[in-house]
């Protein structure tokens, strides 16, 4: 599967805003580049020492007071245009002021894997944000708020179709927001080193048409059905009997824990180990057996389970959907 | 003394030895443990530095083999977190920083015309406190885990934020030998600066106004000052951090309502001007090589001047644009933003007065010459991604990507690496009497060449593409696939490249060619001493009337006196 995370593929107004000034950029520096290397590439032919040498030194310059004020004046003005740009890009996109109705998420960075609440619609899921499409008419957009926590060290927030990354720093409250254009499913990462496991703190984001968000709202909402056959009664009554509720939350239930991901709608979910591996009978079930084999170093400990359990441990999550 | 500034009488025959065999074991010890001679001090900076060089660049191969195929199996991830960690730290305290040390040493007094150093035994005290600074870091490897049975070499980072670095997430001892080891580090630089500033300011030779110090020695001067500068808050977040974790100060600890933005605050204090104590010493000898080598004199001395001292003053205001992600106001970022940009000046003047310098010149290709080439036009492509990074909305997409990665080693590899090769080549016959193998060098320049522009121009797209940096492993799909394979591979054609330099030190200290006292017919004070120079540098302290005392020499037709 292709899993574009190419900046200069944007489909969301902040990263649109940020790759148009990144081109004015890239066509300032290519100038630049072009003419600087051109004259080192021409001085070095032009003046290399002649075959045939007469041992004469060259005349002896020591300067020019014109000369030397033009290639500072130059970059001068080169700056100018370069601030102009930077500071109103920056203030478009940082001092953007969130419509009233905004759909708010608020994100939270744990070793290694993302806690994500929907404050205003009761959700808590994980990994996988879901946020409804805007539009590109500006006068249309509507756009996702999103607030950046994090419960240990310093994440940070990157999706680079959709923005740029915002750091989600400890005992600080940041920003940022998300106005895409399309429907579909948007590939990120942490982008700030925050531990063994950095590498595999992976991030998507499921952006849904308006009806769409509806639907996965509705069904967020709905709890799981209560276990039904005998496997599946065991594996919850084994969730329940061995420590897996103390760090994990299924709503509704005496599980509260909140060190690990909600479990509430496991199975909704595209992958597991925050993108490890995509989520199915086979990664769960080896999952479930020894976290430490798929993520190694992860803080879900091996619990030493026996094959009989793990399949009804799986049974049951299974159930979570 | 008569017309000429610089005569034979600065010569003087090498003094009988007394005492045990030279070149016999102890002898060669003794010498290494108790000398106070800048020179040999000098050599045993870059010596060190080169030796982890080595060391480093190996762990460098190992992440770049893991890094070739998406879902690298080589590596165990706290393996790889501890080689990012060591390699970045090592590079820069202990390759870059005794390197620019060494070169200081080795050549201020000689280009100053002095005898040694202000403070000798406090230049010997620097550069053992260095060296084992950088020794008690790799001993990490052994004794992190102490008792706790945890935890091996440093795996935070190079600038290793906090909380990652507090009791709860660093167990055992590996961050304590990291903040140790840079805190001892810090003291021996601190000391190596204080004389730089003292020696050249007070040890000057007869006629030798500031006005007419080699650039070299100027910029060496703007390097010291900025490392009193830099230096203290590095050690100041080091004890905060030693606090921190055995004492319970809560400086960084967010639990206890510390702020994990307080550490990245002192640490790029220092760690930004920083960049210009690295770059800067490359620049020194950029100013020195290309003048020589294009038999011109540098294009613009004082602006050369005015610009360096621009360079370290700005450096000083600029060192939040690591942290436009940390979510500072638009203020604070558009600050940052300008004042970034606005150090770009005084740089952009530099390359054009070095090529105002070869422009009309005659210029020869050797060794030094080449890679200065390289450097001029490497160090415009690291200038340029460094504009596009101060854009601070494009730094939100390419801060902590492998853009920058690709940036920071176009800047010390293509720019400081470059001129280090290049004055490594040019004062090589100075400090062994014999000239460096050309061909060894050309294959040296070359296999470097491609294999670095293989290795790092790659990973600017792969950062476009969205690659973080320090990640252990890919996923497939992204498109980073064939980047990283590149990267790679580049790798192995560097490595032949830096065996060439290796070996070219070693053989021709053996079989070059005599080199004589002056074989580049250069013109600063160094060359009109023997080569190697005695232990006193010069039999008469030599005095000067120009910037170039030799070219007055050699040229009593047309002094560069007449002309400044």
């Amino acid at each position: 599967m292709r899993r574009i995370t190419d900046i200069f593929q944007p489909l969301s107004r902040p990263a649109v805003m940020i790759s148009e000034a990144a081109y004015v950029v890239l066509i300032i520096c290519a100038g630049i580049f072009v003419v600087v290397t051109g004259l080192l590439v021409f001085i070095v032919i032009k003046f290399r020492r002649p075959a045939r040498d007469d041992g004469r030194e060259p005349p002896q310059i020591y300067g020019s007071t014109n000369i030397e004020l033009a290639w500072t004046v130059i970059p001068i003005l080169i700056t100018v245009v370069l601030v102009l740009v930077t500071s109103r890009t920056i203030g478009e996109i940082q001092d953007m002021k969130m419509p009233e109705n905004a759909l708010k998420v608020r994100v939270v960075g744990h070793q290694w894997w993302w806690e994500i609440h929907y404050p205003d619609l009761g959700i808590v899921t994980a990994n996988e944000v879901h946020i409804p499409v805007s539009n590109r008419d500006p006068a249309k957009a509507t756009p996702t708020h999103v607030v950046l926590q994090s419960a240990d060290v310093i994440h940070s927030f990157w999706v680079p179709q959709l923005a740029g990354k915002t750091d989600v720093v400890p005992n600080k409250t940041n920003d940022t927001w998300l106005d895409p254009y399309e429907p579909g499913v948007y590939f990120g990462n942490c982008a700030e080193y925050c531990g063994t496991q950095h590498a595999n703190m992976l991030l998507r984001v499921i952006v849904h048409t308006p009806e769409g968000f509806e639907k996965w709202v509705a069904s967020q909402k709905t709890p799981p059905a209560a276990p039904q056959t005998a496997q599946e009664i065991k594996g919850h009554q084994l969730f329940y009997g061995y420590s897996c509720m103390n760090c994990h939350t299924v709503d509704g239930s005496v599980a509260e824990g909140v060190f690990g991901p909600n479990l509430t709608k496991l199975t909704t979910r595209q992958t597991i180990g925050a993108g490890v591996a995509e989520l199915n009978d086979k990664t769960l079930w080896a999952w479930v057996d020894d976290p430490q084999k798929l993520k190694v170093g992860c803080l879900m400990p091996d619990m030493q389970l026996l094959d009989p359990e793990v399949d009804a441990i799986v049974a049951y999550l299974k159930t979570l959907k | 003394m008569s017309d000429t500034i610089v005569d034979e009488n600065f010569k003087a025959p090498e003094p009988e030895r007394v005492g045990e065999e030279r070149g016999s074991f102890t002898r060669i010890a003794q010498e290494l443990v108790f000398t106070v001679d800048h020179k040999k001090l000098g050599l045993m900076y870059i010596g060190s530095g080169l030796l982890f060089f080595v060391v480093a660049g190996l762990m460098a191969t190992m992440m770049r083999m893991q890094l070739a195929f998406p879902n690298g199996k080589l590596l165990e991830p706290d393996v790889f977190n501890r080689l990012f960690t060591m390699h970045g730290t090592a590079m820069v305290f202990l390759v870059g920083m005794p390197i620019i040390f060494g070169f200081a040493n080795y050549l201020i007094p000689l280009m100053i015309g002095t005898r040694d150093m202000a403070f000798p035994r406090l230049n010997a005290f620097g550069f053992w406190v260095f060296f084992f600074s950088g020794l008690l870091l790799y001993f990490s490897y052994l004794a992190g885990p102490g008792l706790y049975a945890a935890g091996s070499a440093p795996d935070v980072g190079w600038f290793a934020y906090s909380p990652l670095t507090a009791k709860a997430f660093s167990r055992g001892h590996s961050t304590d030998y990291w903040t140790l080891s840079l805190l001892m580090g810090g003291i021996g630089s601190i000391a190596t600066a204080i004389n730089i500033i003292v020696t050249t300011l007070c040890l000057r030779c007869k006629g030798m106004t500031l006005g007419r110090l080699p650039l070299f020695v100027w910029m060496f001067l703007v390097v010291a000052f900025l490392v009193i500068i830099a230096m203290p808050p590095l050690s100041a977040c080091q004890i905060m951090l030693i606090l921190d974790r055995y004492l319970d100060a809560k400086f960084f600890d967010t639990q206890a309502g510390g702020s994990a933005v307080l550490w990245q605050h002192f640490f790029w204090i220092f760690g930004h001007p920083e960049v210009y104590i690295l770059m800067l010493p490359g620049f020194a000898v950029a100013s020195e090589v290309i003048p020589v080598f294009s038999r011109k004199p540098i294009f613009g001395y004082p602006i050369m001047v005015a610009a360096t001292l621009m360079i370290a003053f700005i450096s000083l205001s600029v060192w939040a644009h690591h942290m436009f992600t940390v979510g500072m106001t638009s203020l604070g970022n558009t600050f940052f933003a300008i004042s970034t940009m606005i150090i770009a000046i005084p740089t952009g003047i530099k390359i054009f007065n070095w090529l105002g310098t070869m422009y009309g010149g005659k210029i020869r290709f050797d060794l030094p010459m080449i890679f200065c080439i390289g450097f001029l036009f490497q160090f415009l492509i690291a200038g340029l991604t460094g504009v596009m990074l101060s854009v601070a909305p494009f730094d939100w997409q390419l801060s902590d990507s492998y853009f920058v990665v690709a940036h920071f080693h176009y800047v010390l590899i293509g720019g400081l690496l470059y001129t280090i090769f290049a004055g490594i080549y040019y004062w090589y016959p100075k400090a062994f009497g014999r000239m460096p193998s050309k061909k060894l060098g050309h294959w040296h320049f070359w296999l470097f060449t491609i294999g670095f522009h293989l290795t790092f121009g790659p990973q600017h797209i792969a950062g476009i593409l969205g690659m973080p940096r320090r990640i252990f492993t890919y996923e497939e799909g992204r498109g980073w696939e064939v980047w990283n394979l590149l990267s790679s591979i580049g790798v192995l054609i560097q490595i032949p490249g830096i065996l060439c330099f290796v070996i070219n030190l070693i053989y021709s200290y053996f079989k070059g060619k005599k080199s004589g006292d002056d074989p580049w017919d250069a013109w600063t004070l160094e060359w009109s001493t023997t080569s190697p120079p005695p232990e006193y540098n010069f039999a008469n302290l030599p005095e000067v009337k120009s910037r170039r005392p030799l070219w007055d020499l050699k040229h009593p037709e047309d002094p560069d006196w007449k002309f400044e």
